[in-house]
């Protein structure tokens, strides 16, 4: 007997927090602030956590009706809430994610002006997150998907007295609604073709469909756009540029909303939609094409970027590309295994950055760090194991999901060699970038300037010059930052531990529901095995390639430090080339912002209204005026002209009645 | 006995003449006058009438002009004493004030 579970209250609780913070968090001081935030969060953590507890009694996918909303003939929808396994492991990334970077911000952001404010957005934030993810249709969805891309803009906006951090905060927020577009779209092609957004109702409907060969039917085209909408969210080409620029936010939020949570999201609805994706395989060839890309593309960025954070952003980037790339040849479950394993790295990582960002007293860039490894010791190991996670080194937890998703990129009836090597080549790449990142943070000599140079936080120029530095030199975080670093430095140690296998047989009541995905694909993945290398060899081979990389990143930026310089010198135009990130966001710039700007200043503004718009009204207003300015010379105020008008008036009647006598 | 429109021409002599000084006259105390002499061409016309027609309305509505000229003349001439005493002037060209 499942019991009530409650689920309406797991969204309203950071809500609640929210509202309060928000209304009288100005008054309020810090410890209470911090006591709101985290109590909230804290209880909408304890309630999944009791969810878990109670998991052999549940009978998944459980679905809670709170109250009907729009009807409309016989299309409605609800506000329902709908758990089942994919949503479960979402709901205790985010709750756990989101709890442990709470406790992380109180220390980070003790000294920022803007306390409680930080703290509003940050449970607003987690509000929208769960609504999205406890979401039992498209279009309570929707409302997470959108309210998290406004907290994702107050938070990138957070110190927005500082130009870039409010473009930063614009950028995102307008290269989302592109993405956001494809998606709106896409939910009106399911309207139309199946008269619902409700997901049980609406994959009932898409079962019997047969899949979709040659040509595009409709399931491609919903497919497709719903991948657009992924793509601005999870920040996949060609929308990914939002989240490099995104770093202008304080570094929790980096760690929550740009690597662990909100990114992650485009994965969570692909898996989500993924009885209309496994119809349509047109739709998830493009998934996967694009998460390739995005994996290798940003991943060679990655290598030549200087400032901590960017590196790991670019890192965010590369990483969903291999989540789409698992949902893109079918490996749905690997998708959202990494997912849960890169929030925990991914997380730990942005974390211990802003603990090495704090501890050099607001510097990111790495060309000054150096030799941290003694003076930062628990950043440091907490940072090691991240990086290792990453880097897909056994075994720790991103060598189990990264492994997976290279072996069903191999093998899947999906998949293709040529990702898999996309992908092999990306492991390698990013060993290599985030040991560079190592390596020039933590090893060597200490690059920076000494004492007495770091009042410069990068939020000094905003609002809060005494970001927590009344001391001198180099320090470790207070324990109110360490403790989340260790947990999620143990997470991302153990969290791989489960096994893809076992992962896959958690989730295959979501994914391989024998009514739910069709005939084909049940076959293909029990005939995987087509003489295909076995998963252990490829194992080695990603591993072996992961320590080659640190290999590679030990020799350049340890052994030889000038090495570096000399090859980008030597390859100076490709250098330039990549660490200008493609000119990607030059070359929108040129397509697409030149000609909208000019555009709508040329023809919208100066054409259609000033032109005709304000022509009308100021021209109607000008002709009124001159009229009356006209009439107004009758009012002379002097009395015989008065006399004048009325005897030429009774004239002109008197001649009038005569005309009407005579004729 | 004198035709009608005798009666009626010089009514309207007299009329035109009020309205010829009203205009062009600057001296408040002519277009007072003036405006006497329109009520009297009028008053002609009335009588003209009544005597015509065997009526004694007509009569009676010159009684009625009368007694309003009379009171109109009362506050009028009352007005202008005023007006002298604050303008200094009785010229209408230079007693302006309701001009915008």
């Amino acid at each position: 007997m499942t019991p009530d579970l409650h689920l309406w209250l797991i969204p309203l609780l950071p809500l609640m927090g929210a509202t309060i913070n928000g209304l009288l968090g100005k008054r309020f001081s810090r410890p209470v602030v911090s006591a709101v935030a985290l109590i909230f969060s804290g209880a909408a953590l304890t309630q999944a956590a009791w969810i878990i507890s109670q998991y052999s009694s549940l009978s998944l996918p459980y679905l809670q009706t709170v109250a009907p909303w729009l009807r409309a003939g016989s299309f409605q929808v609800d506000f329902a809430f709908y758990l089942d396994q994919l949503s479960l492991i979402m709901l205790m990334v985010v709750t756990g994610v989101g709890f442990l970077i709470h406790i992380y911000s109180i220390g980070y952001m003790w000294e920022d002006a803007s306390f409680y404010r930080f703290f509003t957005y940050l449970n607003l934030f987690m509000f929208f997150m769960l609504t999205l993810v406890l979401a039992s249709n498209y279009l309570i969805m929707f409302i997470g998907w959108e309210g998290v891309g406004l907290s994702s803009y107050l938070l990138i906006g957070f110190w927005f007295t500082k130009d870039s951090a409010a473009a930063a905060g614009k950028k995102a927020f307008i290269v989302n609604r592109v993405g956001d577009f494809g998606f709106l779209i896409a939910l009106f092609l399911i309207i139309k073709t199946f008269g619902t957004l409700d997901f049980t109702q609406l994959f009932h409907a898409v079962a019997p469909l047969g899949i979709e060969t040659g040509g595009v039917g409709v399931l491609t085209a919903i497919g497709i756009l719903l991948m657009v909408g992924a793509a601005g969210k999870s920040a996949q080409i060609p929308l990914y540029i939002w989240l490099p620029d995104a770093m202008e936010g304080p570094t929790p939020v980096s760690a929550l909303i740009h690597a662990a949570t909100m990114v992650t999201a485009g994965v969570y609805m692909v898996s989500r939609s993924h009885t209309i994706f496994e119809r349509a395989p047109i739709a998830l060839m493009v998934v996967a094409i694009i998460g390739t890309l995005t994996a290798f593309f940003a991943a060679t960025i990655g290598v030549t970027q200087m400032d901590i954070k960017k590196v790991l952003a670019y890192s965010t980037v590369s990483q969903l590309g291999y989540m789409f790339m698992a949902c893109g040849v079918g490996a749905f479950s690997m998708g959202v295994f990494h997912l849960m394993t890169h929030a925990f790295f991914k997380g730990l990582l942005f974390l211990a950055a802003g603990s090495v960002i704090h501890a050099v007293g607001g510097e990111q860039d790495m060309r000054k760090m150096g030799g941290l490894r003694t003076k930062i010791p628990w950043t440091f190991w907490t940072m090691t194991v991240g990086t290792f996670a990453i880097a897909g080194i056994w075994p720790l937890a991103g060598f189990y999901s990264k492994d997976a998703i290279l072996f069903r990129a191999l093998t899947s009836p999906y998949g293709s060699w040529i990702y898999w090597a996309v992908g092999l080549l990306t492991a390698f790449i990013t060993s290599f970038y985030m040991f560079r990142q190592w390596f020039m943070t933590f090893f060597g000599e200490y690059r920076g300037e000494a004492d007495g140079g770091h009042d410069e936080h990068s939020s000094a120029n905003h609002g809060h010059p005494d970001h927590g530095h009344g001391h001198g030199g180099v320090h470790e975080s207070p324990m109110v930052m360490v403790v989340p670093l260790v947990i999620l430095a143990i997470l991302s140690f153990t969290g791989g531990w489960v096994g893809s296998e076992r992962f896959d047989k958690f989730l295959a009541p979501v994914f391989h529901s024998a009514n739910d995905a069709p005939a084909e694909i049940l076959v293909g993945e029990s005939g995987a095995d087509k003489g295909a290398p076995s998963e252990s060899m490829l194992a080695v081979v990603s591993v072996g390639v992961a320590l080659f990389g640190l290999f590679l990143a030990w020799l350049l930026y340890v052994k030889s430090p000038n090495l570096p310089q000399q090859i980008a010198s030597s390859m100076s135009g490709l250098y330039r080339t990549v660490s200008h990130k493609y000119y990607i966001d030059e070359l929108y710039g040129w397509i697409l912002i030149k000609p909208l700007v000019s555009v709508s200043r040329d023809v919208f503004w100066q054409g259609v209204d000033k032109g005709v718009i304000d022509a009308t009204l100021d021209g109607s207003a000008e002709g009124a005026n001159d009229v009356s300015d006209t009439v107004r010379h009758m009012q002379s105020g002097n009395l015989r002209s008065y006399a004048g008008w009325v005897a030429a008036g009774a004239g002109v009647l008197i001649f009038f009645m005569v005309w009407l006598g005579t004729r | 006995m004198i035709p009608l429109s005798f009666y009626l021409i010089l009514s309207g002599i007299l009329f035109a003449c009020g309205v010829a000084g009203f205009l062009i006259k600057r001296n408040i105390i002519t277009i007072f006058m003036s405006i006497e002499l329109m009520l009297n061409g009028v008053n002609l016309s009335f009588v003209a009438f009544a005597a015509q027609w065997h009526e004694l309305r007509g009569q009676i509505f010159v009684f009625f002009v009368m007694v309003v000229a009379a009171a109109e003349a009362a506050v009028g001439l009352a007005i202008i004493i005023a007006v002298y005493r604050t303008r200094e002037t009785l010229n209408v060209d230079q007693v302006n004030l309701l001009k915008l």
